[in-house]
């Protein structure tokens, strides 16, 4: 039997593999490559910057702890999200998120603009026991990260790592990994948090979020990340400016 | 074909069929167990036991391990039956066996330790991907070298399938998974791609992992099984040609219809939605195949259980991917997008499609592995298949409700033009719904106990005797 010739297929089983191989190459390429054009691909937004030493710890236990899959960290542009979470996301907020965690379910609700909309008292009593706070909710608690020392010691490696893949750390970041992130963690009023302001800009939260002054906890740098979570871009001075222009 | 003749590797494919029923077993209990969890959230043992931590477990160990292994278990066999030849090198096969096996347990282990890609079906950190790249082209060399060394003129189509699936599924899991370990005696490691190019990258990977493992690979076990239960010929030659090459071609289009209204550029989330409304004609092309192979042998539809399960299968398999290009659809899509209405399209294809094509493979399989004259039980085959069917309709049926209500509620507002609904009030109005699927998952997974316990009599050699009797009195 054949069919427009399908039998030299059928009787060549490398001639086949490569049929199939360019078959399947193509939908591929022509969707991915444009996007490493990334200047069409991402605009330009002020005040993204890569996480601080901490966030970045808070954002390795995010991912460890699988809060993705219930999470999502993309407002869409429709006008119930916008109303419920805030302004849409944008693709320069995810930029440095290797890999991104935009997620796929919204079991609870969307994460992406949730920084600075609680206080850090209500995520500690929450991640310890959720239901104390929403008594339907139905997440896992996570009393655990309260007593659990955050491992600051490997963070230098870490941001080495992500230096490499692309995120803009300098050597200065890198050297001051652990100091900073010990110093994020305990905030102003008893240390000095001129060189990580320095480092990482004017907008840092910068405290001691567990309220545990005593240890820097798994939770100080889940909470750290949480509340640097959609806010490094001023929206509010973008509508001024956007407004301005009309 | 003189079939007699030739000494089969079979040790290798029992060696796969059992750990396909011993991971099917552990996948849907873990299902069961995490369905629970979102009923009672006390049932969360942290921090090895959260959800967070073993929704990968049952997602791998349903798709990669029970899934996986029926791939293994079924293209050994279909290779070797259908080339006339014994499979290529019985060592490099064996390592195949396990190494496969030593992936899904260091993988597990990995989501319960917490560690992880935060990649949705490729969680595995750096080095059990590395490890899976070595079984992986060990399993394609011992494939394509026996269909190279084949007796047939002809490649039968069934094999097309599986070797797409095999070698897309390497290109696919090397795309993804290029990373950067923190430290070489680390298991950490960092994705080389970022933001929207990691979204894009992960979904052209996520959803050919559904196009290429879960439906190439399984289409291959159809194109064997249906006609050789059925004992008739495949129904149209053209149309697996058309159907084939249309089906890979486009699917690996598809991925951006996760990413709709995300930062993804328009025109990629345009084309992914294009591609995934014209992937309706391809799919239907194989279920159409399948299911009119059974032309002139209608009456056993109604007689034998084994193709009630493959038709059932198809049927779900036609379903499912009817429903997919309708939630591909970018208005459809807002609707649809972070409920359960994803959750249950996927359950519809993965209970109804590839859990059932694979039960039947497995009635199929095991009496001729193990080389008996027939299973245990025909009518517990019966009633594995109707708990089984039941259990999918609660299950898929209570993720409509659920994800369509959620979906409205987000978005319903009130007089005043505020919004109607708090979040927690929707996953408050989400639990009668949730209790409803952890019982048809309990019937699934009861469903597959019975198909053990049919198995374990099999193997042992035993025959219902009141079946027995009446067979005997049927030919008497």
């Amino acid at each position: 039997m054949s069919w427009m010739n399908h039998d030299k297929l059928e009787k060549n089983s490398i001639l086949l593999l490569g049929f199939i191989i360019v078959t399947v190459l193509i939908g591929g390429i022509v969707e991915i490559v444009p996007l490493f054009r990334m200047e069409t691909v991402i605009e330009p937004v002020e005040g993204v910057r890569p996480y601080t030493p901490l966030e970045l710890a808070g954002s390795n236990i995010y991912i460890r702890e699988g809060c993705y899959n219930c999470h999502s960290q993309q407002v869409r542009p429709l006008r119930d999200e916008v109303v419920r979470y805030g302004h849409y996301s944008l693709a320069a907020e995810s930029m440095y998120d290797h890999p991104f965690q935009w997620g796929s379910k919204r079991t609870g609700p969307d994460l992406a603009r949730v920084g600075g909309k609680y206080s850090d008292d209500w995520h500690v009593a929450h991640m310890k026991e959720p239901r104390d706070l929403v008594p339907e909710s139905i997440m896992p608690s996570y009393e655990f990260m309260l007593h659990r020392g955050a491992d600051l010691g490997s963070l230098k490696q870490h941001m080495k790592a992500l230096k490499t893949v692309g995120v803009p750390y300098t050597d200065e970041m890198i050297e001051w990994a652990e100091k900073d992130a010990a110093v994020q963690a305990t905030g102003e009023a008893r240390t000095d948090t001129g060189g990580l302001v320095e480092r990482y800009g004017e907008n840092v939260n910068a405290r001691d979020f567990d309220g545990q002054p005593h240890m820097i906890s798994e939770m100080d740098a889940l909470i750290a990340y949480l509340q640097v979570l959609g806010t490094m871009v001023d929206f509010e001075a973008a509508s001024a400016v956007e407004g301005g222009a009309q | 074909m003189s079939t007699e003749t030739v000494d089969y590797n079979y040790d290798v494919v029992r060696k796969f069929t059992l750990a396909t029923i011993f991971w099917g077993i552990i996948g849907f209990t873990a299902g069961v167990f995490i369905a629970l969890q979102m009923v009672f959230p006390d049932l969360n043992i942290e921090p090895f036991l959260s959800f967070g931590r073993l929704r990968p477990v049952h997602t791998s160990a349903v798709i990669f391990a029970f899934g996986g292994n029926a791939l293994f278990a079924t293209s050994y066999y279909v290779v070797q039956r259908t080339c006339g030849v014994r499979l290529w090198n019985d060592k490099l096969a064996n390592f195949t066996f396990w190494g496969y096996q030593a992936f899904i347990v260091m993988a597990a282990l990995g989501y319960v330790l917490g560690v992880t890609q935060g990649k949705e079906y490729a969680e595995p950190e750096w080095y059990a991907d590395l490890w899976l790249t070595i079984v992986w082209v060990s399993y394609l060399l011992v494939y394509l070298v026996t269909c190279i060394k084949r007796k047939e003129p002809h490649l039968y189509v069934a094999n097309w399938f599986y070797l797409s699936f095999i070698i897309t599924v390497a290109v696919l899991h090397l795309g993804n998974n290029i990373s950067l370990p923190v430290d070489i005696v680390g298991a950490k490691s960092y994705s080389t791609w970022a933001g929207v190019q990691s979204a894009m990258i992960q979904w052209w990977y996520g959803h050919n992992a559904v196009g290429f493992f879960l439906t190439a690979g399984f289409l291959g076990m159809m194109y064997y099984f249906v006609p050789k239960q059925a004992n008739r010929p495949v129904y149209s030659y053209r149309l697996s040609i058309v159907h084939f090459w249309s089906l890979i071609f486009i699917y690996i289009w598809a991925g951006p219809h996760h990413l709709h209204y995300t930062a993804l550029p328009d025109w990629a989330q345009t084309l992914g939605m294009t591609f995934s409304v014209m992937l309706w004609m391809p799919s239907w092309g194989g279920m159409i195949n399948g299911v009119m192979t059974l032309s002139g042998a209608w009456h056993k539809l109604r007689e034998d259980p084994i193709i009630q399960f493959m038709i059932i299968a198809l049927a779900f398999y036609g379903m499912s991917t009817f429903e997919g290009p309708l939630m591909s659809i970018r208005a459809v899509n807002s609707l649809s997008h972070y409920t359960d209405w994803t959750i249950g399209h996927v359950h519809s294809g993965a209970l109804g499609w590839v859990g059932f094509i694979s039960f039947g493979a497995l009635y199929y399989l095991v009496p001729r592995l193990w080389g008996r004259e027939r299973l245990y039980s025909t009518k517990l085959v019966s009633m594995h298949l109707w708990i089984a069917t039941i259990g999918i309709v609660f299950y898929i049926a209570a993720m409509w409700v659920s994800g369509i209500m959620q979906g409205l509620m987000w978005r319903t507002y009130d007089g005043m033009g505020f919004l109607s609904y708090s979040f927690v009030e929707t996953v408050m109005a989400m639990k009668p719904f949730y209790m409803i699927r952890v019982m048809g998952g309990v019937l699934y997974l009861s469903g597959a106990l019975i198909m053990v316990y049919n198995f374990w009599r099999t193997i042992r050699g035993d025959v219902n005797e009141k079946e027995q009797m009446q067979i005997q009195g049927a030919v008497a």
